[in-house]
């Protein structure tokens, strides 16, 4: 059962990324700023992250890359803007595959008496940019396989 | 896919009666009036939804004899959830890691302060 929410608007150029956790607010603001938590959740089980840089304060750089089996590595970087909180950790993001296709990120972590709600909205700089980047999975280095109309049409009719 | 192309599908996509339209066809082809039936609408409306459709490639029409039928193309479908489907799987399993994480983090901190770290690094080895 899946409890993230994706949504992505035709014409918009926005991610919008909702997840509740079964944890305080706090501590789920820490897994997402302390390298060291970071790098044990992001990302598919079968890539490997490794955090290059990780300045979390207002002007401090970052860096990561995730690299697959195949050794294939994908390398992301931006900038954070403002002291991280969890109101809010705003940071540019881009994906080194396709450098100059910035986006601006905002995390927001409220906590609703012992869960946290965790909602991520990506700005891209067109929708064309923001359709690559789900296009491209996270440049994970898998194929889809089987037929998912089926599934496709029971949501459809369920909606 | 191409971005505009995407778009058109989603448009298609967000009215709950073309959705059903698109559940009937998956059954396989039917007249504007079959399609009509189950909805209180009006055939011409029906049939603005269908052109809707088939500007976004979902349904093509043929002509049976005197019978107009319009049948689901399902390609545009299947690459519309194989666009969102790697990038959610993505997340997902993510989030599901994240979840663990939370749930080793907070049994730590249930056990005493000071240990965090400790369980952490252990986490980190344990990958």
């Amino acid at each position: 059962m899946s409890k993230t929410h994706i949504t992505a608007e035709p014409g918009i150029p926005h991610i919008i990324i909702t997840r509740e956790f079964d944890a305080p607010s706090d501590l789920v603001f820490r897994a997402h700023i302390e390298p060291e938590l970071l790098t044990q959740w992001l990302g598919p089980r079968d890539l490997a992250m490794t955090i290059d840089r990780w300045d979390a304060r207002d002007g401090g750089t970052w860096r990561y890359v995730h690299t697959d089996a195949q050794g294939n590595a994908y390398g992301f970087h931006g900038v954070f803007h403002g002291d991280p909180s969890p109101q809010a950790i705003v940071q540019t993001f881009e994906f080194e595959g396709a450098p100059g296709h910035v986006a601006l990120q905002t995390a927001a972590f409220t906590g609703r008496g012992g869960t946290t709600l965790a909602r991520t909205v990506s700005a891209f700089q067109s929708v064309e940019d923001r359709d690559a980047m789900v296009a491209s999975g996270m440049e994970r280095g898998t194929r889809d396989s089987g037929d998912r109309l089926e599934e496709l049409l029971a949501k459809l009719q369920a909606s | 896919m191409a971005s505009d192309r995407l778009s058109l599908v989603f448009g298609a996509l967000a009215d709950p009666i073309r959705r059903a339209i698109l559940t009937r066809l998956s059954e396989g082809e039917a007249t504007v009036a079959e399609l009509a039936a189950p909805f209180s609408v009006s055939q011409p409306a029906i049939s603005k939804h269908l052109k809707v459709l088939e500007n976004a490639g979902l349904v093509s029409r043929t002509r049976r004899a005197t019978a107009r039928l319009s049948r689901l193309e399902a390609e545009p479908l299947r690459e519309v959830t194989t666009w969102l489907a790697r990038y959610q799987r993505f997340w997902d399993e993510s989030h599901e890691r994240l979840d663990d994480l939370l749930g080793a983090l907070q049994a730590d901190q249930d056990d005493g302060p000071g240990r965090a770290s400790a369980a952490t690094a252990k986490g980190k080895d344990d990958e």
